[in-house]
């Protein structure tokens, strides 16, 4: 019997989401041609159950939280709430993807394992407390989503969407990884939990901050806000986000996000937490920025998919709000809102792929017409998550909105409350209108609803209930995520 | 004690607990689906006469049936809280024929709606309010959107936006008060008692400019529900465009949502602002009257007209408001409740006329007193009402109003009359056009005088008109204590200065002060800030 020691049990008990998800996506790659083309659809069960797994293994790391790996990795609160969020997102995508890829033709075990593959970079970027590792888990999961987003090989959108995402995507780790030598160079370190005390070395020594590691940072942002599409760098997401297959989307628009703002929030809280004056603007300028793109944009778009994803960037800016904040309740709002978010839009997704139909033929806003008739259920679901997106109390949606105004105003920051709530006004014009195309407009005669799978069914179920849980009843999540934000030591 | 502690509960949630009854039924068992409304919303309106009114104790000033001090039931409210339940049932009954299309859905949003509706007017709490607030938005526009006239969707939308837009930036002042209530050591709190005895007492210290910008955002909420000139441009269009039961509930009672946010949000929390800006508000209100009431007399559609003399009454709710005074709160609250009745049997009325001939443009009309007496009779009643004859139930509010404002502002007083004059002209001469007279449309000469369940309906909205009038001691006593507290509450910082107690000294010596004073009657507790359990602190009432 080999006998482990104490202290590598404790690194494999830390890093035992990612093992767990990385095993079940090797399993499946192997078993994928021993399956055959016939029994694909229980490779997406198997990777269903993976991610369960994985879920149970973020119990295993919670009930033995520490540093890993010689400080690499940060099994903490922090990183646990970010393991349910992106490990919750892949289980509802892979959920969505079983009925989408079969009648796309496309159903393969490699995409599961991408997906997978791609949930395990996540949690290496929610746990990483050093910032090569961290470079480790954005490579990871950008690779495996570059990947997905072309999975529709036939489809030219699809293409145009794999090789954008991929050029700009490299481009912009580029960016963060000379951010990391930079930062590497002024402080003598990569361990985020030891920039500061660097910084604050520097600043009595030189009085001030050297430029060297205000660039790092300024690179670090440009890098990270690529990946979480914040203005000026969102330019790519509205054409990868319509051309990915629509199940990818999804977990585009959840996980990869959720996962690189819980790598913004240790690098710029915990790294260069007493130097926010440094970044306080650049976000506040960024979120504003933000906002308005994503929700003006969004107005003029008749293509749903389209319209979402545009929706998304707008998203991401009422998070850089609460982001702005720096405070623990800051971090606990941003929290919040990405388990509420990553709640209602993959749950939106989810129901845009069951209707796109074949080809994804069916996206724009007329196909929605009467909706309300045709497939009721479908329809009020699709409604719970646009009320929810737009921000309705008893969503999720609201209650996000809603810590996260108030971390920002706890800060005092008025003026950028102000112009997201009035930014939630433009979004309630589009989502409505896609209310009101299901509801007020009569229904189309060619449209025939297929039918809807049950691991769908599950999916938008998970989705639905959640949404409605975390506005209904948000004290435990909450609270929680409150935890999760007091175990990252602030300064 | 312990049964009537949780009535309050009971009146904002029986409306909800119809729902599973009616989603339970097949969607095309349109009977069983309108009498359980019918049912729900009785027993809704039963309950509520039966525990509020005898329970009501008309000398107490305080809020009463205060549960965890989340609910409030006092003289403003209570009857506020009747005026809903009173219309509803009579919304639902209006609707009988006219609905044909998704029926189930028609009666349950009218079900949520009542819900949402008696939520806000009994919400102690500033984050509950919210949420019944924005809540109220979603059924009301799926009634104009989908059951409303042709341009029904512009409608709805043009709605819920300007709805919307006043009401997040009321949000971010809520949030706003929320974090400024957490000084000197104190728990933070939504509680709306709580949060008035913390500014009057100086624990909150509001600069003036502060204290505008937040009234600024309470009050455009409020405004653009009442509406207030100039912000009054969605009314018609929504009003005219929706159903029925959607305008009997949109004019009876969801315009009274922004009159009873000012009165009950507005002058408690900052009445400096709202004296400052009292002058603006009253301009703009005596605007909306005279306004209101020469553009309703131009309209060749019917529906229309009626919804611009709401904007016409409002204004006297709105002057009445913003003349402090015990009498006009008075005539303020008595005005909401008697516009919700009359204008509410307007578009009663017309709902029946509408039925028959599927048209509101007043030409089509003429001579409808012949086919239809009985009808026609009691839409005169119901216009005398509306345009203030004694001793119906309106003249009773606009007098009482006048009178107050006239204490206040004699300018005001005096415009504001005037509006009483332009409501007879455009209500009597609309009248006259379509009641009286030859008849002048063929096709008008075979329609049915009203039936059985018509009739019931007119007779009890005349009563209703007919007792508001003649009863109106009764309704003006019981909200006595609350407007008399509510002028205590709303007095400037100048009036008030000397009875105001001072602030404490470490506040005044720029220290922190970790303990809450005694006078503060605050058990403060170790509450996780921010989390939905915070939100009502138990506070003890003086």
């Amino acid at each position: 019997v080999i006998q482990f020691p104490a202290e590598q049990l404790q690194n494999l008990h830390r890093l035992a989401p990612e093992i767990v998800l990385c095993l079940f996506g090797i399993v499946i790659m192997i078993a994928d041609p021993i399956l055959g083309p016939a029994k694909q659809r229980a490779l997406g069960w198997l990777a269903f159950i993976g991610t369960l797994a994985a879920l149970g293994a973020v119990r295993l790391m919670a009930l033995d939280q520490g540093m890993a790996y010689n400080n690499l990795i940060s099994a903490d609160g922090f990183s646990i709430f970010v393991h349910v969020v992106v490990i919750g997102s892949a289980a509802l995508a892979i959920l969505g993807s079983m009925q989408y890829l079969e009648q796309e033709g496309i159903q393969r075990g490699e995409y599961y394992s991408l997906v997978l593959f791609a949930a395990a970079g996540m949690g290496i970027l929610a746990g990483a407390n050093e910032l090569v590792t961290a470079f480790i888990g954005l490579e990871m999961s950008s690779i495996s989503t570059y990947i997905l987003a072309g999975f529709r090989r036939r489809a030219t959108k699809s293409n145009e969407a794999a090789l954008k995402y991929f050029i700009l995507g490299s481009f912009a780790t580029a960016f963060f990884l000379y951010g990391i030598a930079m930062v590497y160079g002024s402080t003598g370190t990569t361990r985020i939990d030891q920039v500061q005390a660097a910084l604050e070395k520097l600043i009595t020594e030189q009085g001030r901050l050297d430029s060297l590691s205000v660039i790092g940072l300024a690179l670090i942002f440009v890098g990270l806000g690529f990946k979480v599409v914040a203005a000026p760098f969102q330019i790519y997401g509205p054409d990868v986000y319509e051309g990915a297959p629509t199940p990818v989307t999804a977990l585009l628009a959840s996980g990869p996000k959720a996962a690189t703002f819980a790598l913004m929030l240790r690098i710029f809280y915990v790294g260069f937490g007493t130097a926010n004056n440094l970044w306080f603007w650049a976000i506040w300028i960024s979120a504003a920025l933000t906002m308005c793109i994503g929700n003006f944009a969004a107005v003029v778009q008749t293509n749903v998919k389209r319209m979402l994803a545009y929706s998304s960037i707008a998203h991401a800016g009422y998070i850089l709000v609460a982001f702005a904040a720096g405070t623990v309740y800051g971090v606990a709002a941003v929290l919040f809102y990405l388990a509420a978010y990553a709640l209602m839009k993959v749950g939106a997704f989810l129901v845009i792929a069951h209707l796109g139909q074949r080809d994804e033929q069916r996206l724009e806003i007329t196909d929605y017409a009467g909706l309300g008739t045709k497939q009721p259920v479908l329809a009020v679901c699709f409604a719970l998550f646009l009320f929810s997106l737009l921000g309705l109390p008893a969503t999720g949606g609201f209650l996000g909105k809603f810590f996260a105004f108030q971390a920002a105003l706890d800060s005092r920051i008025v003026w950028l409350v102000v112009i997201a709530a009035l930014n939630s006004i433009v979004g309630a014009y589009y989502y409505l209108r896609v209310i009101i195309a299901m509801y007020f407009w009569e229904p189309s005669k060619d449209y025939t609803p297929s039918k809807v799978a049950p691991a769908l069914v599950l999916a938008l179920s998970i989705a639905a209930i959640g949404t409605l849980y975390l506005g209904i009843l948000p004290s435990r999540v909450l609270d929680f995520a409150k935890a999760a934000a007091d175990s990252l030591t602030l300064h | 004690v312990e049964t009537q502690s949780y009535s309050l509960s009971v009146i904002i949630f029986l409306p909800l607990l119809g729902l599973p009854a009616l989603l339970m039924l097949r969607s095309d068992d349109h009977t069983w689906i309108r009498r359980i409304a019918l049912a729900v919303s009785l027993a809704e309106f039963v309950i509520s006469l039966a525990f509020l009114v005898p329970k009501f104790d008309s000398a107490n000033s305080g809020y009463q049936f205060v549960e965890n001090h989340r609910w409030i039931g006092d003289g403003i409210s209570l009857f506020l809280v009747l005026l809903t339940t009173f219309l509803t049932p009579l919304a639902i009954l209006c609707s009988w024929n006219s609905i044909h299309e998704y029926v189930k859905g028609f009666f349950v949003a009218l079900l949520v709606i009542e819900t949402a509706m008696i939520g806000v007017f009994v919400s102690l709490d500033l984050f509950l309010f919210f949420v019944f607030w924005e809540l109220t938005l979603i059924p009301m526009y799926f009634l104009v959107g989908i059951w409303g006239h042709t341009r029904r969707i512009y409608a709805a939308v043009k709605f819920i936006l300007y709805t919307m837009f006043g009401s997040i930036l009321m949000l971010v002042a809520i949030l706003w008060l929320y974090n400024l209530s957490g000084t000197q050591g104190l728990v933070r709190t939504f509680d709306l008692p709580e949060l008035a005895a913390r500014l009057q007492r100086g624990y909150i210290l509001l600069p003036p400019h502060t204290e505008l910008w937040l009234f600024g955002a309470f009050f455009l909420a409020f405004a653009i529900k009442v509406p207030l000139f100039p912000l009054h441009t969605w009314l018609p269009d929504a009003h005219t465009e929706a159903p029925t039961a959607g305008s009997v509930i949109l004019a009876g009672v969801m315009l009274k949502l922004g009159t009873y946010g000012m009165m009950r949000f507005c002058l408690p929390l900052f009445p400096d602002a709202a004296h400052r800006m009292a002058p603006l508000i009253g301009v703009l209100a005596i605007i909306g009257i005279v306004y209101g009431a020469l553009v309703a007399t131009i309209q060749p559609n019917f529906k229309r007209l009626i919804a611009y003399t709401s904007v016409s009454h409002l204004g006297f709710v709105v002057l009445g408001i913003f003349s402090f005074t015990t009498i006009s709160f008075q005539g303020a609250v008595f005005q909401m409740i008697s516009h919700g009745v009359s204008t509410g049997a307007l578009f009663l009325g017309l709902g029946m006329i509408y039925d028959r001939r599927h048209t509101y443009e007043i030409k089509e009309f003429g001579g409808l007193v012949n086919p239809m007496p009985v009808l026609m009779a009691f839409f005169l009643f119901v216009c005398l009402s509306s345009l203030a004859l004694p001793p119906l139930n309106g003249f009773i509010g606009e007098f009482l109003i006048l009178i107050g404002v006239f204490q206040y502002h004699h300018a005001w007083a005096s415009w504001a009359a005037s509006g009483a004059v332009l409501s007879a002209i455009y209500l009597l001469w609309s009248y006259q056009r379509v009641a009286l007279g030859a008849l002048s449309n063929e096709k008008n000469r075979t329609l049915p005088d009203a039936s059985g369940r018509e009739r019931l309906i007119l007779v009890t909205v005349a009563l209703a008109i007919l007792f508001m009038g003649v009863a109106s001691p009764l309704f003006t006593h019981r909200m006595q204590a609350a407007t008399d507290s509510l002028v205590q509450q709303s007095l400037g910082h100048a009036e008030n200065a000397a009875r105001r107690p001072q602030p404490p000294a470490a506040l005044a010596a720029g220290q922190t002060m970790l303990l809450a004073p005694p006078q503060l009657l605050v058990q403060p507790q170790l509450l996780h800030e921010g989390s939905l359990a915070s939100i009502a602190p138990r506070t003890v009432q003086p």
